[in-house]
């Protein structure tokens, strides 16, 4: 409970401060508006040419998009940059003052700088999947739906813990933010179902940067051609995931000893 | 001209300098500039293959040549300075470049050409693993291959002018990042970085003649491909030189128009 009116405290402070720069809303549903549409004309132009691509037909596709949407947007919203922040905070010092804190110091790194202005990608995120829905119609059921909100959680806690993974690096490196960029980067190509590409790069996306949890596997998921095996593994490695990044965190944590002090 | 060729060698050893100092960009850098061509290959020749081999043209084999050839392209002629501009002006650090006493794109040149001479030769090596896994079909001529060192130094130097002109946006707004983000969505699907023009709605390829993009990546592509013929290649570089002209002349009033309005933010 107590965990809960914290995070919708620095969620508070983080529409407050951005209160006072409104005009940015209008530049990043600009941004967002231009992102949604190369993606829609890309589809367009591909599937003029063809009925399906690697199995996957346009409305699948479509979800695909729009859960590559929302993932991105809560990525945005609060992994990326409370992640930047705590890297930041422990070259410049100022991650003492969170250490000194009574609460559990991975939980107020992980949720104290959030950029509301993600919540337009979400927001588009969810009306692209209820569109391509609309388009899937009767072949989603209640089990199907049931499978994409879990693979959905399992995704989100996987690209969490690489995340905290990668930032709790920076108690003994100093550039990681590249890690973060490099994310960035690999992310793009989550648009398109891991499936259509060749085995390295697929491994690569699933298992090296976890990008095909956090999009094609919810995707999968949501139109039901999602295996049991998948399902177990997505669950396993997001479980296992959390774990060692907890463990990691605290080993990185007892290497910190302040900068500024 | 000594004085700027000894500044275009000094420019060299100070990027030298400092790509060696931050070698993890060059990696991000260089993961970015291979994915996003290596996934249309991927998208474009699962197409091919599902409509039994050939789209508009383009076997599977092809698709592989167009999509490396284009990453090769885009590695000779992109530059970064839109996102360095906006920089130079909110700190004042454009004022220091005023005061000495040759034009500020020299430096922006020689850092481009130098680190440049750095990473292509990874982008080659990439550009060949690529090749030996896609199996690419090069089906050229000799005269091709020679206009098109010419036809790629050109693409370039017009890409050079206009995206630096474009940078100056940074002395009306701060909020260069839209501006950037209209360009380079046109710029993905008019240039041809997308997929080849052909494949396009007739509207927008009648665009890409008109505008400058095509020019920039598509044509020294299609040109090395062998799909040109002499006259095809011929308009090519009377529209290359056209927006070499036009690009230079933008250059240089935007430029003079920017500076009246530049007060030196931090100085």
């Amino acid at each position: 409970m107590n965990y809960l009116r914290l995070v919708v405290a620095f969620f508070w402070v983080g529409v407050v401060s951005e209160a006072a720069y409104r005009v940015n809303f209008f530049f990043q549903l600009f941004q967002s508006l231009v992102s949604l549409a190369v993606a829609i004309i890309g589809l367009q132009v591909v599937f003029t040419y063809t009925g399906t691509l690697g199995g996957w037909e346009q409305e699948q596709i479509l979800a695909l998009v729009g859960v590559y949407l929302f993932v991105g947007g809560v990525i945005g919203l609060v992994i990326q940059p409370a992640m930047q922040q705590f890297i930041e905070s422990v070259r410049d010092g100022t991650l003492d003052f969170t250490l000194t804190k009574p609460e559990d110091a991975q939980l107020l790194v992980s949720i104290h700088q959030v950029n509301i202005w993600s919540l337009i990608d979400i927001a588009f995120g969810l009306g692209v999947l209820a569109f391509a829905l609309t388009g899937l119609g009767e072949k989603v059921g209640g089990a199907q739906t049931g499978e994409f909100l879990l693979m959905l959680a399992a995704g989100g806690v996987i690209i969490y813990s690489f995340f905290l993974i990668l930032a709790t690096l920076s108690f003994w490196f100093v550039r990681v933010e590249n890690f973060l960029t490099i994310f960035q980067s690999m992310y793009e190509a989550g648009r398109w179902p891991v499936s259509l590409y060749p085995g390295w790069l697929r491994y690569g996306l699933t298992f090296v940067v976890p990008v095909a949890f956090a999009t094609t596997v919810p995707a999968e998921a949501l139109i039901g051609r999602l295996t049991p095996v998948t399902l177990l593994v997505a669950i396993l490695i997001a479980v296992f995931l959390f774990v060692v990044s907890r463990v990691f965190w605290q080993i990185g944590l007892r290497h910190y000893s302040g900068t500024s002090a | 001209m000594k004085p700027i060729i000894e500044l275009y060698i000094q420019q060299f050893k100070t990027t030298l300098a400092t790509m060696f100092a931050y070698r993890a960009s060059l990696l991000i850098w260089m993961i970015g500039q291979v994915l996003e061509p290596l996934v249309y290959l991927i998208v474009w020749s699962l197409v091919s293959t599902a409509s039994g081999g050939s789209v508009g043209g383009y076997t599977t084999a092809d698709f592989a040549a167009y999509f490396i050839l284009l990453m090769l392209v885009n590695q000779v002629t992109y530059t970064w300075i839109m996102y360095e501009f906006e920089y130079r002006i909110r700190e004042g650090i454009l004022s220091v470049a005023l005061l000495k006493p040759v034009h500020p794109i020299h430096s922006d040149i020689a850092d481009n050409i130098s680190s440049k001479l750095i990473t292509t030769p990874f982008m080659i090596l990439v550009a060949v693993l690529l090749a030996i896994v896609f199996h690419p079909s090069l089906d050229t001529t000799s005269w091709a291959i020679v206009c098109f060192f010419p036809a790629l130094l050109l693409a370039f130097a017009i890409r050079f002018l206009l995206e630096w002109t474009l940078a100056l946006s940074a002395f009306w707004t701060t909020r260069v990042g839209a501006i950037n983000q209209i360009y380079f969505v046109v710029m993905l699907f008019l240039s041809g970085q997308f997929a080849p023009l052909t494949l396009f709605p007739l509207p927008v390829q009648i665009a890409s003649y008109v505008l400058p993009f095509r020019w920039l990546i598509s044509y020294p592509i299609d040109l090395i491909s062998g799909r040109l013929t002499l006259s095809q290649t011929l308009i090519g570089f009377g529209a290359q030189a056209a927006w070499l002209a036009v690009s230079y002349i933008l250059l240089r009033t935007v430029w003079r128009a920017g500076l009246r309005v530049y007060s030196a933010v931090g100085a």
